[in-house]
């Protein structure tokens, strides 16, 4: 043999190593039924048909979204998982060659949307709920009244009252929110969506009377008419802090970090910074919207302390000022130093939260299931006296209204939704947000996408779909012979771990399915 | 023996069933929690006259489908003579005599016992074993003793510390009573067996509240029969509280450490720190206990609106939801009955008052009422609303009067 290159020379020569991530879906178009309208082609955004002569075509790159699915008015489109089989091996997973392989072909870093598909387990599904028999009588809230208002903000855990009946301590002057029902819509930014779907849930929070959070993109103008629904987000990026913007929302939280990515800061790409967003986040067009990764001002708890003493005092004393945290390891003496420093309200938000963008690593592999962390911080707050001081709300893969009731019966106040009320307006969970072209108009700046989304027609689901939940939450607690959800929120008498790790349930301060309490 | 049925056949009917064990001052293995049914009745004399114990044992003994033999107890207020009036009386049930050893060393190390002895206590043959040795301590704890972990607190927390210490760590010591001018009498038994077994009669007091039980599925336990005791106050519950674990962490957040297992240890619990500590008219703790619903505050006059709202705000963890009726008692300033149902009214309670105006009577059943006075006057109160009646003072709320008359001036 010859010494020397011996490489095959080809035109792409790379791309047979590409070619072996393979598609996970394709579209499967019934000839015999499709009308050849083309619409499926306009529809997907991830341009993954097209129109060939006589028929419809599939180029690849489907995300099962189902839009097509949705839109085709002969029906003729199905999405089918592909059966193409990698050599089987239960290490090396075609998950784990895939992600190798893009990474030996682009060199960077892996990112990815929504939530951790990783199969950890929910611990929500492993959790049961208890009801009233015999000795207490259960609670028909069709007939009578079940409550579910729930407050925002500090509490003094003391009424001093003076000698003619009134109220004497900082109790009354401290600034708190109520809402009517213990469920808000978590903070999903204008510029991580579009400016119809902020609309619609900040539109939604208003029929609903509960909160919905700003994200960390600030207020645009437009939404100042809801500024009483709002929670607005002070982020490391301070995008769109403005005093203007503080003084008119509901509440303010400074957000230390995010569940889907703990440590790590917001990520908005720069195809996604439009006109719209530049202008709401105060940054240049089309520049990626990366947020610091700590706050620059807060290197300890003092700092921290002195940033909220800094946004009390910018608002007046108006409004309640919290904290949200990504659910890490040692989130209870986290949370407690955060009390300690002066916030009103906490947020918890859980590793399989969602996100608009994130670094797969961090999303997949960094964090605490919020179970266990509000569990923990529950505990460790009411250990150290302080549980009654502060609101917990508790967010990251609240599913359904099962996990909410679980999530509050674990310590939560309220508990925080985001992916639902997505999917409500269409999302189908297709974890390509940031790529920024959702066909459904969500996760997307593109006008034409954008306009798929009407707002109010958004609104009214996820309005529908809150007081739904409420419902089955009224429903639970009468069941358990509750008539209030304050009787709820850290009753983890109620609930029984029925999974496979009673250490899980141990953690968690709930009993073993069995163990009754007499 | 049979005291209480006219028919024997009904007694032997309820003796069929296997018994459940017994327990004295010392925990019972694996109970975690008890629940269940049960019968109430209080009496006092707002002149401050002297009800024989025979009148609230017939009270109680006539309510018989409210028990089945597993607790009863008593508890009198205004019973003890000028010379003991002002130490507190600490009684305590004790399994053996080492831990009534190691009970004393620990009331030693932090005060004076003033006066010592058992509490007469009559054997009663349809009772069964174990029976624990009663005692009584006349004390006065002092605040300066370096046991206390905290300094110069009031005596009133300083015995508070004592009570929760002796039963959280001296095994087999229970510490049943531990207010001023007052005592409870309870343990494991039919009401008529420990009204016999603490020779009620040979007692006198201005108030008496009692408890009869029907527990769901726990065993007996003297020391977790009601009433349930701290400082000067006791309570009488019928109820099972389904918020007990949200109940229970606002206590332990105030420092209370629970022993007995009861949501009634709550109940009292809270009543303490909500009256005494936080210094609140009672009519507002029980409006902390039993709040009225959103609709009903948003129809109430500014001043109690607000201070409804800021009520449901601070102690939404007081909130006692669930099926209950209480009997509370206290005796400082002035021996004070407190009668309450809960907000939607699910267990029974009902209010007398006598011919001549003297006595108050609060009861789950009319009948324990006119068992000692046919011609009494009776009542029903609102939901979540309290009946006050006190010493010195007469009926102080009827229990039908708005939730805040009497707290603004
Ligand atoms: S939308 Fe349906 S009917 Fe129209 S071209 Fe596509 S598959 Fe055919
Ligand atoms: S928002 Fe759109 S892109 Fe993101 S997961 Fe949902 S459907 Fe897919």
């Amino acid at each position: 043999m010859s010494g020397g290159d011996q490489t095959a020379k080809r035109k792409d020569p790379e791309s047979i190593y590409r070619n072996v991530i393979h598609e996970k879906f394709k579209p499967s178009i019934d000839r015999n039924l499709c009308i050849k309208c083309k619409r499926c082609v306009k529809e997907c955004s991830f341009g993954a048909l097209e129109w060939d002569d006589d028929g419809i075509r599939y180029k690849g790159n489907c995300v099962a979204c189902q839009r097509c699915v949705a839109t085709c008015p002969a029906k003729a489109i199905d999405i089918v998982h592909l059966p193409t089989q990698y050599p089987p091996h239960a290490s090396y997973t075609e998950r784990v060659r895939q992600a190798i392989t893009a990474q030996a072909t682009s060199g960077g870093v892996l990112l990815s949307s929504c939530g951790t598909d990783m199969p950890y387990g929910m611990i929500f599904d492993d959790l049961i709920l208890d009801s009233a028999q015999v000795t207490n009588p259960s609670i028909d809230p069709l007939r009578e009244e079940v409550e579910t208002r729930t407050y925002v903000g500090r509490r003094t855990g003391k009424i001093t009252l003076s000698s003619d009946g009134y109220i004497t301590g900082s109790e009354v002057t401290n600034p708190i929110v109520a809402m009517e029902m213990p469920l808000m819509i978590g903070h999903i930014s204008l510029g991580a969506v579009s400016y119809n779907t902020q609309l619609a849930l900040l539109q939604a929070a208003k029929n609903l009377h509960i909160l919905a959070g700003s994200g960390e993109g600030g207020l645009h103008s437009d939404f100042f008419p809801f500024a009483e629904n709002v929670i607005s987000e002070v982020a490391s990026g301070r995008f769109g802090v403005t005093a203007d913007y503080l003084q008119r929302t509901a509440a303010v939280e400074i957000k230390i970090g995010q569940g889907a990515k703990p440590g790590v800061g917001g990520h908005l790409p720069g195809e996604k910074v439009t006109e719209l967003i530049s202008s709401s986040r105060r940054i240049p067009l089309g520049t990626d919207a990366l947020s610091p990764y700590p706050h620059h001002d807060i290197y300890s708890i003092e700092d921290l302390q002195q940033l909220i003493a800094a946004l009390k005092e910018s608002t007046e004393h108006r409004v309640p000022v919290g904290v949200k945290i990504a659910a890490v390891h040692n989130v209870g003496a986290i949370a407690s130093g955060v009390v300690r420093a002066g916030a009103d309200f906490i947020t918890l938000d859980g590793f399989r939260g969602g996100t608009g963008s994130s670094p797969r690593v961090i999303r997949d592999h960094a964090g605490l299931p919020i179970e266990v962390a509000t569990a923990v911080v529950d505990k460790r707050l009411t250990a150290e006296g302080l549980r009654n001081r502060i609101t917990l709300i508790a967010g990251g893969s609240i599913r359904s209204s099962a996990d909410m009731i679980k999530v509050i019966a674990l310590g939560a106040d309220v508990a925080s939704v985001c992916t639902s009320a997505l999917i409500a307006m269409g999302c189908q969970v297709c974890q390509s947000c940031h790529r920024g072209v959702c066909a459904w108009g969500i996760t997307t700046q593109r006008p034409d996408l954008v306009s798929r989304l009407d707002p109010a027609i958004g609104a009214a689901r996820v309005t529908r779909l809150y007081t739904a939940w409420n419902e089955e939450l009224k429903e639970v607690l009468g069941a358990m012979g509750i008539d209030a959800v304050e009787s709820l929120v850290g009753n983890r008498d109620r609930l029984r771990y029925f999974g496979p790790n009673p250490k899980i349930a141990e953690v968690m301060g709930v009993k073993h399915v069995g163990e009754g309490w007499g | 023996m049979r005291k209480g049925y006219d028919n024997e056949d009904e007694f032997d009917r309820r003796e069929d069933l296997p018994l459940l064990p017994s327990f004295g001052a010392q925990r019972p293995p694996g109970l975690q929690y008890m629940m269940g049914g049960c019968g109430i009745a209080g009496t006092i004399d707002v002149n401050g006259g002297k009800i024989p114990g025979s009148t609230i044992t017939s009270m109680l003994t006539t309510m018989r489908e409210r028990e089945n033999g597993l607790g009863a107890g008593y508890s009198a207020y205004g019973l003890f003579p000028k010379e003991y009036k002002d130490h507190y009386c600490m009684q305590f049930f004790f399994d053996d005599e080492d831990s009534r050893i190691a009970a004393e060393e620990y009331l030693k190390d932090r005060g004076e016992i003033v006066r010592e002895g058992s509490v007469p206590t009559k054997r009663v043959r349809s009772m069964r074993p174990p029976f624990p040795s009663v005692w009584r301590y006349f004390f006065d704890p002092q605040p300066r003793s370096k046991m206390f972990v905290l300094r110069d607190q009031t005596p009133d927390e300083c015995i508070v510390d004592i009570v929760l210490g002796i039963n959280g760590t001296i095994p087999g010591a229970m510490c049943v009573s531990s207010g001023k001018d007052m005592a409870v009498f309870k343990g494991n038994g039919y009401s008529y067996e420990i009204a016999e077994h603490y020779d009620l009669e040979r007692y006198q007091a201005s108030m008496w509240l009692s408890h009869s039980r029907f527990p769901t599925n726990s065993p007996g336990w003297w020391a977790g029969a009601h009433p349930i005791s701290l400082l000067d106050w006791s309570v009488c519950h019928n109820g099972e509280i389904t918020s007990y674990g949200v109940n229970r962490k606002l206590v332990e957040m105030n420092g209370y450490r629970l022993s007995l297992l009861t949501d009634t240890e709550v109940v009292t619990y809270l009543w303490d720190l909500l009256v005494r500590r936080h210094n609140l008219p009672p009519q507002v703790a029980a409006f902390a206990l039993a709040p009225q619903y959103y609709s009903q505050i948003e129809r109430m006059d500014e001043r109690s609106r607000k201070l409804a709202e800021q009520i449901r705000m601070t102690y939404k963890e007081a909130f006692l939801n669930g099926p209950f009726s209480i009997l509370v008692g206290r005796s400082r300033p002035d021996i004070t009955l407190i009668a309450m149902a809960d907000r939607k009214k699910l267990r029974p309670l009902l209010f007398g008052r006598s011919m001549d105006g003297s006595r108050y009577y609060a009861v789950s059943e009319e009948s324990a009422v006119r068992v000692v006075e046919e011609q009494a006057t009776t009542w029903v109160g609102n939901p979540g609303s309290p009946m006050i009646a006190q010493v010195g003072k007469g009926l102080m709320r009827k229990g039908t009067e708005a939730p805040f008359e009497g707290v603004f001036r």
